[in-house]
């Protein structure tokens, strides 16, 4: 393994890389890159209840985009095996503001302070994961889209709607980095 | 009314393009496409909760420069697609359904919802699913956790404003 493959990888690959996966759904089925749909289409495809909004074709609407997420599970494993282990490189600034707030472990892709099974019986853990993992699917639901449909695809568009998503999830980001995390992780 | 289609109230994916039934010698396409993304939202570190804190306290350029040009790529491949007026692999006429915008109350308490959860989890939806496969395990209670949200939203949905 060469270490441009194991290493992370500077904003100026990583960002037109990701932009390319628009085209490349477009020009393979007609599909507009969004990943979130996939959360209705699971609820459909688990549980639809009596719920209007569940009640449609999953496989005919989805089934290209569920697969993409399986794609995405298996990704994300390889590129764990395959990377190398360290410390993230963020800013001295942000570790700063972090060590601040009582975060001592910088490894890894999720803090383990944080994102393990133990951590999720604690008021943080449940915080960040049951209630967190709620509000991006409540919220996206209800916008829409999520960073890939309205940020991505709905900007390069020249979408109106997406910009004022993408408003929105600065605005909640914002409230929840500064207003909300202080308190989660209070008691780290 | 059942939606056979898509729900005029679904302004992303759901099926917002693409209104035949995908072939299934292109589901393979689909996978490749799908690791390859889960990859390369690994190696960016845009799945890194890290990375989120630093993005949203404005201590670093990288996740702007990332989403910037993620951006500007997809508005110039999506322009360059337009004016060729091209076809898809498929046999589709490529065509991106405009979002309706309604009240717009949708797309800012939407999505703010989202950002409050997008900050809290350090994780937007793919990175949920990549984040499992990178070994955090317990990502799959908050992939529940969206589950039960989304579900949520679609009961409520005919009493919330859009």
């Amino acid at each position: 393994m060469t270490s441009w493959l194991t290493a992370e990888w500077p904003w100026y690959v990583a960002g037109p890389l990701i932009g390319l996966f628009v085209p490349a759904l477009l020009i393979t089925g007609n599909k507009v890159f969004g990943f979130s749909s996939n959360l209705r289409h699971l609820c459909a495809a688990i549980a639809p209840g009596k719920v209007e909004f569940f009640h449609y074709d999953w496989r005919k609407a989805g089934l290209w985009n569920l697969i993409f997420l399986v794609g995405v599970l298996i990704g994300g494993f390889l590129a764990f095996h395959s990377g190398a282990s360290h410390d993230v490189a963020i800013s001295a600034a942000t570790r700063n503001s972090l060590a601040g707030l009582g975060l001592h472990d910088f490894h890894g892709a999720a803090p383990r302070e944080i994102f393990t099974w133990h951590a999720l019986l604690t008021l943080r853990g449940f915080l960040s994961v049951v209630v967190g993992g709620f509000l991006v699917g409540f919220g996206t639901a209800y916008a829409g889209g999520c960073t890939s449909g309205h940020a991505i695809s709905g900007l390069a568009n020249f979408e109106l709607p997406s910009l004022i998503a993408v408003f929105g999830f600065f605005a909640g980001g914002l409230a929840a980095t500064y207003f909300i995390l202080p308190f989660v992780l209070g008691g780290v | 009314m059942s939606t056979t289609l898509v729900s005029e109230f679904d302004g992303c994916g759901a099926g917002s393009s693409g209104q035949h039934a995908v072939r299934p010698e292109f589901l393979p396409v689909y996978l490749l496409l799908g690791i390859a993304f889960g990859f390369v939202l690994s190696r960016s570190e845009a799945v890194s909760w890290f990375r989120i804190q630093e993005m949203f306290r404005f201590q670093s350029f990288r996740m702007y420069g990332i989403i910037g040009t993620a951006i500007a790529t997809a508005a110039l491949s999506v322009a360059l697609i337009k004016r060729a007026g091209l076809t898809s692999a498929s046999g589709e006429k490529i065509e991106i359904p405009r979002k309706k915008l309604g009240s717009g109350i949708r797309y800012a308490a939407g999505g703010a919802i989202f950002g409050l959860g997008w900050a809290l989890t350090g994780a937007c939806p793919g990175a949920l699913f990549a984040l499992i496969g990178n070994g955090v395990s317990v990502m799959a209670v908050a992939v529940v956790s969206a589950l039960a949200g989304a579900w949520i939203y679609g009961w409520a949905r005919p009493r919330l404003p859009h």
